[in-house]
């Protein structure tokens, strides 16, 4: 008999603690994927920021350092530092790196620090029950933007992938969603390619995966994946932005 | 042992790259600027890393990453640098590691100035940043203390994991005289089997400063406290100087002590019995090599460069029947021996 399908290796036997519809689990296990395809379970260290996927070190079964909020990818330099051997990621969401931690995320990334970095997109403050993020979309309510963020008082929803991709230090950038089977596929390699660049010592890498957060969104779960599809992905377009080979540095 | 001719910033640098510090990550502030300066020319050649981060709060946060993975770490700042690095040291004390942290204290609140200064005993001893630890505290007076305790508080780091720190002014950073390099030939440090090492043997380690689950968070604060016990048993220093049969005995430390112990000279060269008690660890307090005193002498004058923060830990340790006074210089301008003898002298004729 043939194995055609079966929980990646990496992945504990433990339930996910997710909200239901919540893509958090999704994104563990495509990154869960992409460590088994390459082999590197034992190599693999994660830097894992504060927001909801903090208990990453309970499902995955990899040497795992917490980082304080927003400072994953300085935590992440002191480690790829010290132990340049191993394959360091980082896994934070969008309060985590694109507010508190903005300096450490622009500044690592521009130093081109040879790390993967993870970054979960649900334009909101998940864990800490809906508060507004850099990335909340123009409009959108949240517990703290009530009557809808508006430009003029909150400025405008950040586009990470893109920011990131004109530094020099960036090997790759991508942007990925969850929604379709083409979505998901794209997203996988994408996830791959990452640990890719890192393997090959390219330099730093980013995956921004745009996730549906049903609870703090107050949304039923189907309806929250329509709402990544027509009205997050218009703003945050998906692709790559920035992709280096290795003949690009020799 | 080499015999050298050194600044107090390039002993205690000197002392880190002996002590076997692999990770050093700096930001410019003035001034405690020849640290970095130093150690981005010397570490890399002894296979050590060097970086230049964003900002404090970046490198403090690098040292933890670092620190992680087994090796040593330390970074150096002022005042102002030691304030945006508290987060970073709570995390740091929460999460177990250990990591050396120098400060080479100015002026403050806010940008105060770039003087002398004694202002961050506070934040040293009583905390700073969120949470219930304590970091050891380390107070050299010389060039050659520069070196040995930097040494000091890269063991003590490791033995208890966790943070240390150096407190030190400026005036001892600059000072150039004689250090014997004792470890010329570098320390060997142990292995430490909790890091993360080249990669995953056997479980899976984690390392965190987030218990949620039941009373583990109970444990876990119980458990840093009786390191600090354990600390207050054996790594106190002190430098008791003339105190057996002393009148009056002066307290201070790093700058004052050292100026302080010629104020005594001068005193019993005028005829008054006069000792110096200088606290060399801060954190853990001598507290009762102090109270074992207060049970001879009756008289305590307290100097510090700012308006009276370590006198608070004097009067609590050594009781309200004695008279204890106090001398204060909240500005850059250090007291001379004379100026100290004076008070001295001002103190017993009250």
């Amino acid at each position: 008999m043939k194995v055609v399908y079966k929980k990646p290796e990496v992945l504990k036997n433990i339930n996910f603690h997710f909200c239901p519809g919540c893509q958090h689990g999704l994104v563990h296990k495509i990154i869960a994927e992409a460590i088994d395809n390459f082999g590197i379970k034992d190599r693999c260290l994660a830097v894992i920021g504060v927001g909801c996927g903090v208990f990453l070190y309970d499902y995955f079964d990899v040497d795992s350092l917490e980082a304080p909020h927003g400072r994953g990818l300085a935590v992440a330099t002191g480690v790829k530092r010290a132990r340049p051997e191993r394959i360091v990621f980082t896994y934070q969401g969008d309060g985590d790196l694109a507010a508190i931690g903005l300096a450490e995320t622009v500044h690592a990334a521009n130093r081109g620090e040879n790390v993967s970095v993870f970054f979960v997109n649900n334009t909101i403050y998940g864990m800490t029950g809906g508060q507004m993020a850099p990335t909340t979309l123009l409009g959108q309510i949240t517990t703290t933007s009530p009557y809808g963020r508006e430009f003029q008082r909150e400025g405008y929803p950040i586009r990470m992938a893109e920011m990131l991709a004109t530094l020099e230090g960036v090997a790759f950038s991508a942007r990925v969603a969850l929604c379709t089977p083409k979505q998901l596929m794209d997203a996988k390699k994408a996830v791959k390619k990452a640990f890719q660049m890192q393997i090959e010592g390219l330099g730093f890498s980013f995956v921004e995966i745009l996730s549906s957060c049903p609870t703090n969104w107050n949304m039923q779960s189907l309806d929250a994946i329509k709402r990544v599809e027509e009205e997050m992905i218009p703003f945050f377009p998906l692709g790559i932005y920035k992709e280096r080979r290795v003949s690009d540095v020799l | 042992m080499e015999k050298l001719f050194l600044r107090g910033s390039e002993s205690l640098a000197l002392g880190a790259i002996d002590a076997s510090l692999k990770f050093y990550a700096g930001y410019p502030i003035t001034p405690q600027n020849d640290i970095p300066e130093f150690l981005s020319k010397e570490l890399p050649k002894v296979g050590g890393k060097f970086v230049q981060a964003e900002s404090e709060v970046a490198k403090i946060n690098m040292l933890l990453g670092a620190s992680a993975c087994g090796i040593r770490v330390m970074t150096s700042s002022s005042s102002p640098g030691i304030s945006l690095m508290q987060e970073g040291i709570s995390y740091l004390a929460g999460s177990e590691l250990p990591a050396v942290i120098v400060n080479v204290m100015r002026w403050g609140p806010g940008l105060g100035g770039i003087g002398a200064s004694q202002g961050d005993y506070h934040q040293a001893t009583k905390g700073g940043g969120h949470g219930d630890y304590f970091v050891p505290v380390f107070a050299p007076y010389s060039a050659q203390e520069m070196y040995d305790l930097i040494i000091k508080a890269f063991d003590v780091a490791d033995e208890y994991r966790t943070p240390a720190m150096i407190l030190v002014d400026v005036m001892i950073s600059l000072m150039k005289e004689k250090v014997l390099r004792r470890y010329d030939k570098g320390i060997k440090v142990k292995e430490k089997k909790w890091a993360f090492g080249s990669k995953k043997e056997g479980d899976q380690k984690i390392i965190k400063s987030l218990y949620l689950k039941g009373n583990d968070l109970e444990r876990h604060n119980w458990k840093l406290y009786e390191k600090y016990q354990k600390m207050c048993q054996k790594e106190v220093l002190y430098e008791a100087y003339l105190c057996d049969d002393a009148e009056i005995i002066l307290i201070g430390f790093g700058m004052i002590a050292r100026i302080g112990k010629s104020a005594v000279d001068l005193a019993r060269e005028r005829g008054i019995k006069a000792g110096l008690f200088r606290p060399i660890s801060l954190i853990p307090f001598p507290e009762r090599e102090l109270e074992n005193l207060s049970t001879k002498c009756e008289n305590f004058l307290v100097v510090e460069m700012n308006t009276g923060q370590m006198v608070h830990d004097i009067k609590r340790v050594v009781g309200k029947d004695h008279n204890i006074g106090f001398y204060g210089k909240p500005s850059s301008y250090a007291p001379n021996p004379e100026e100290l003898y004076l008070k001295i002298k001002e103190y017993l004729e009250k």
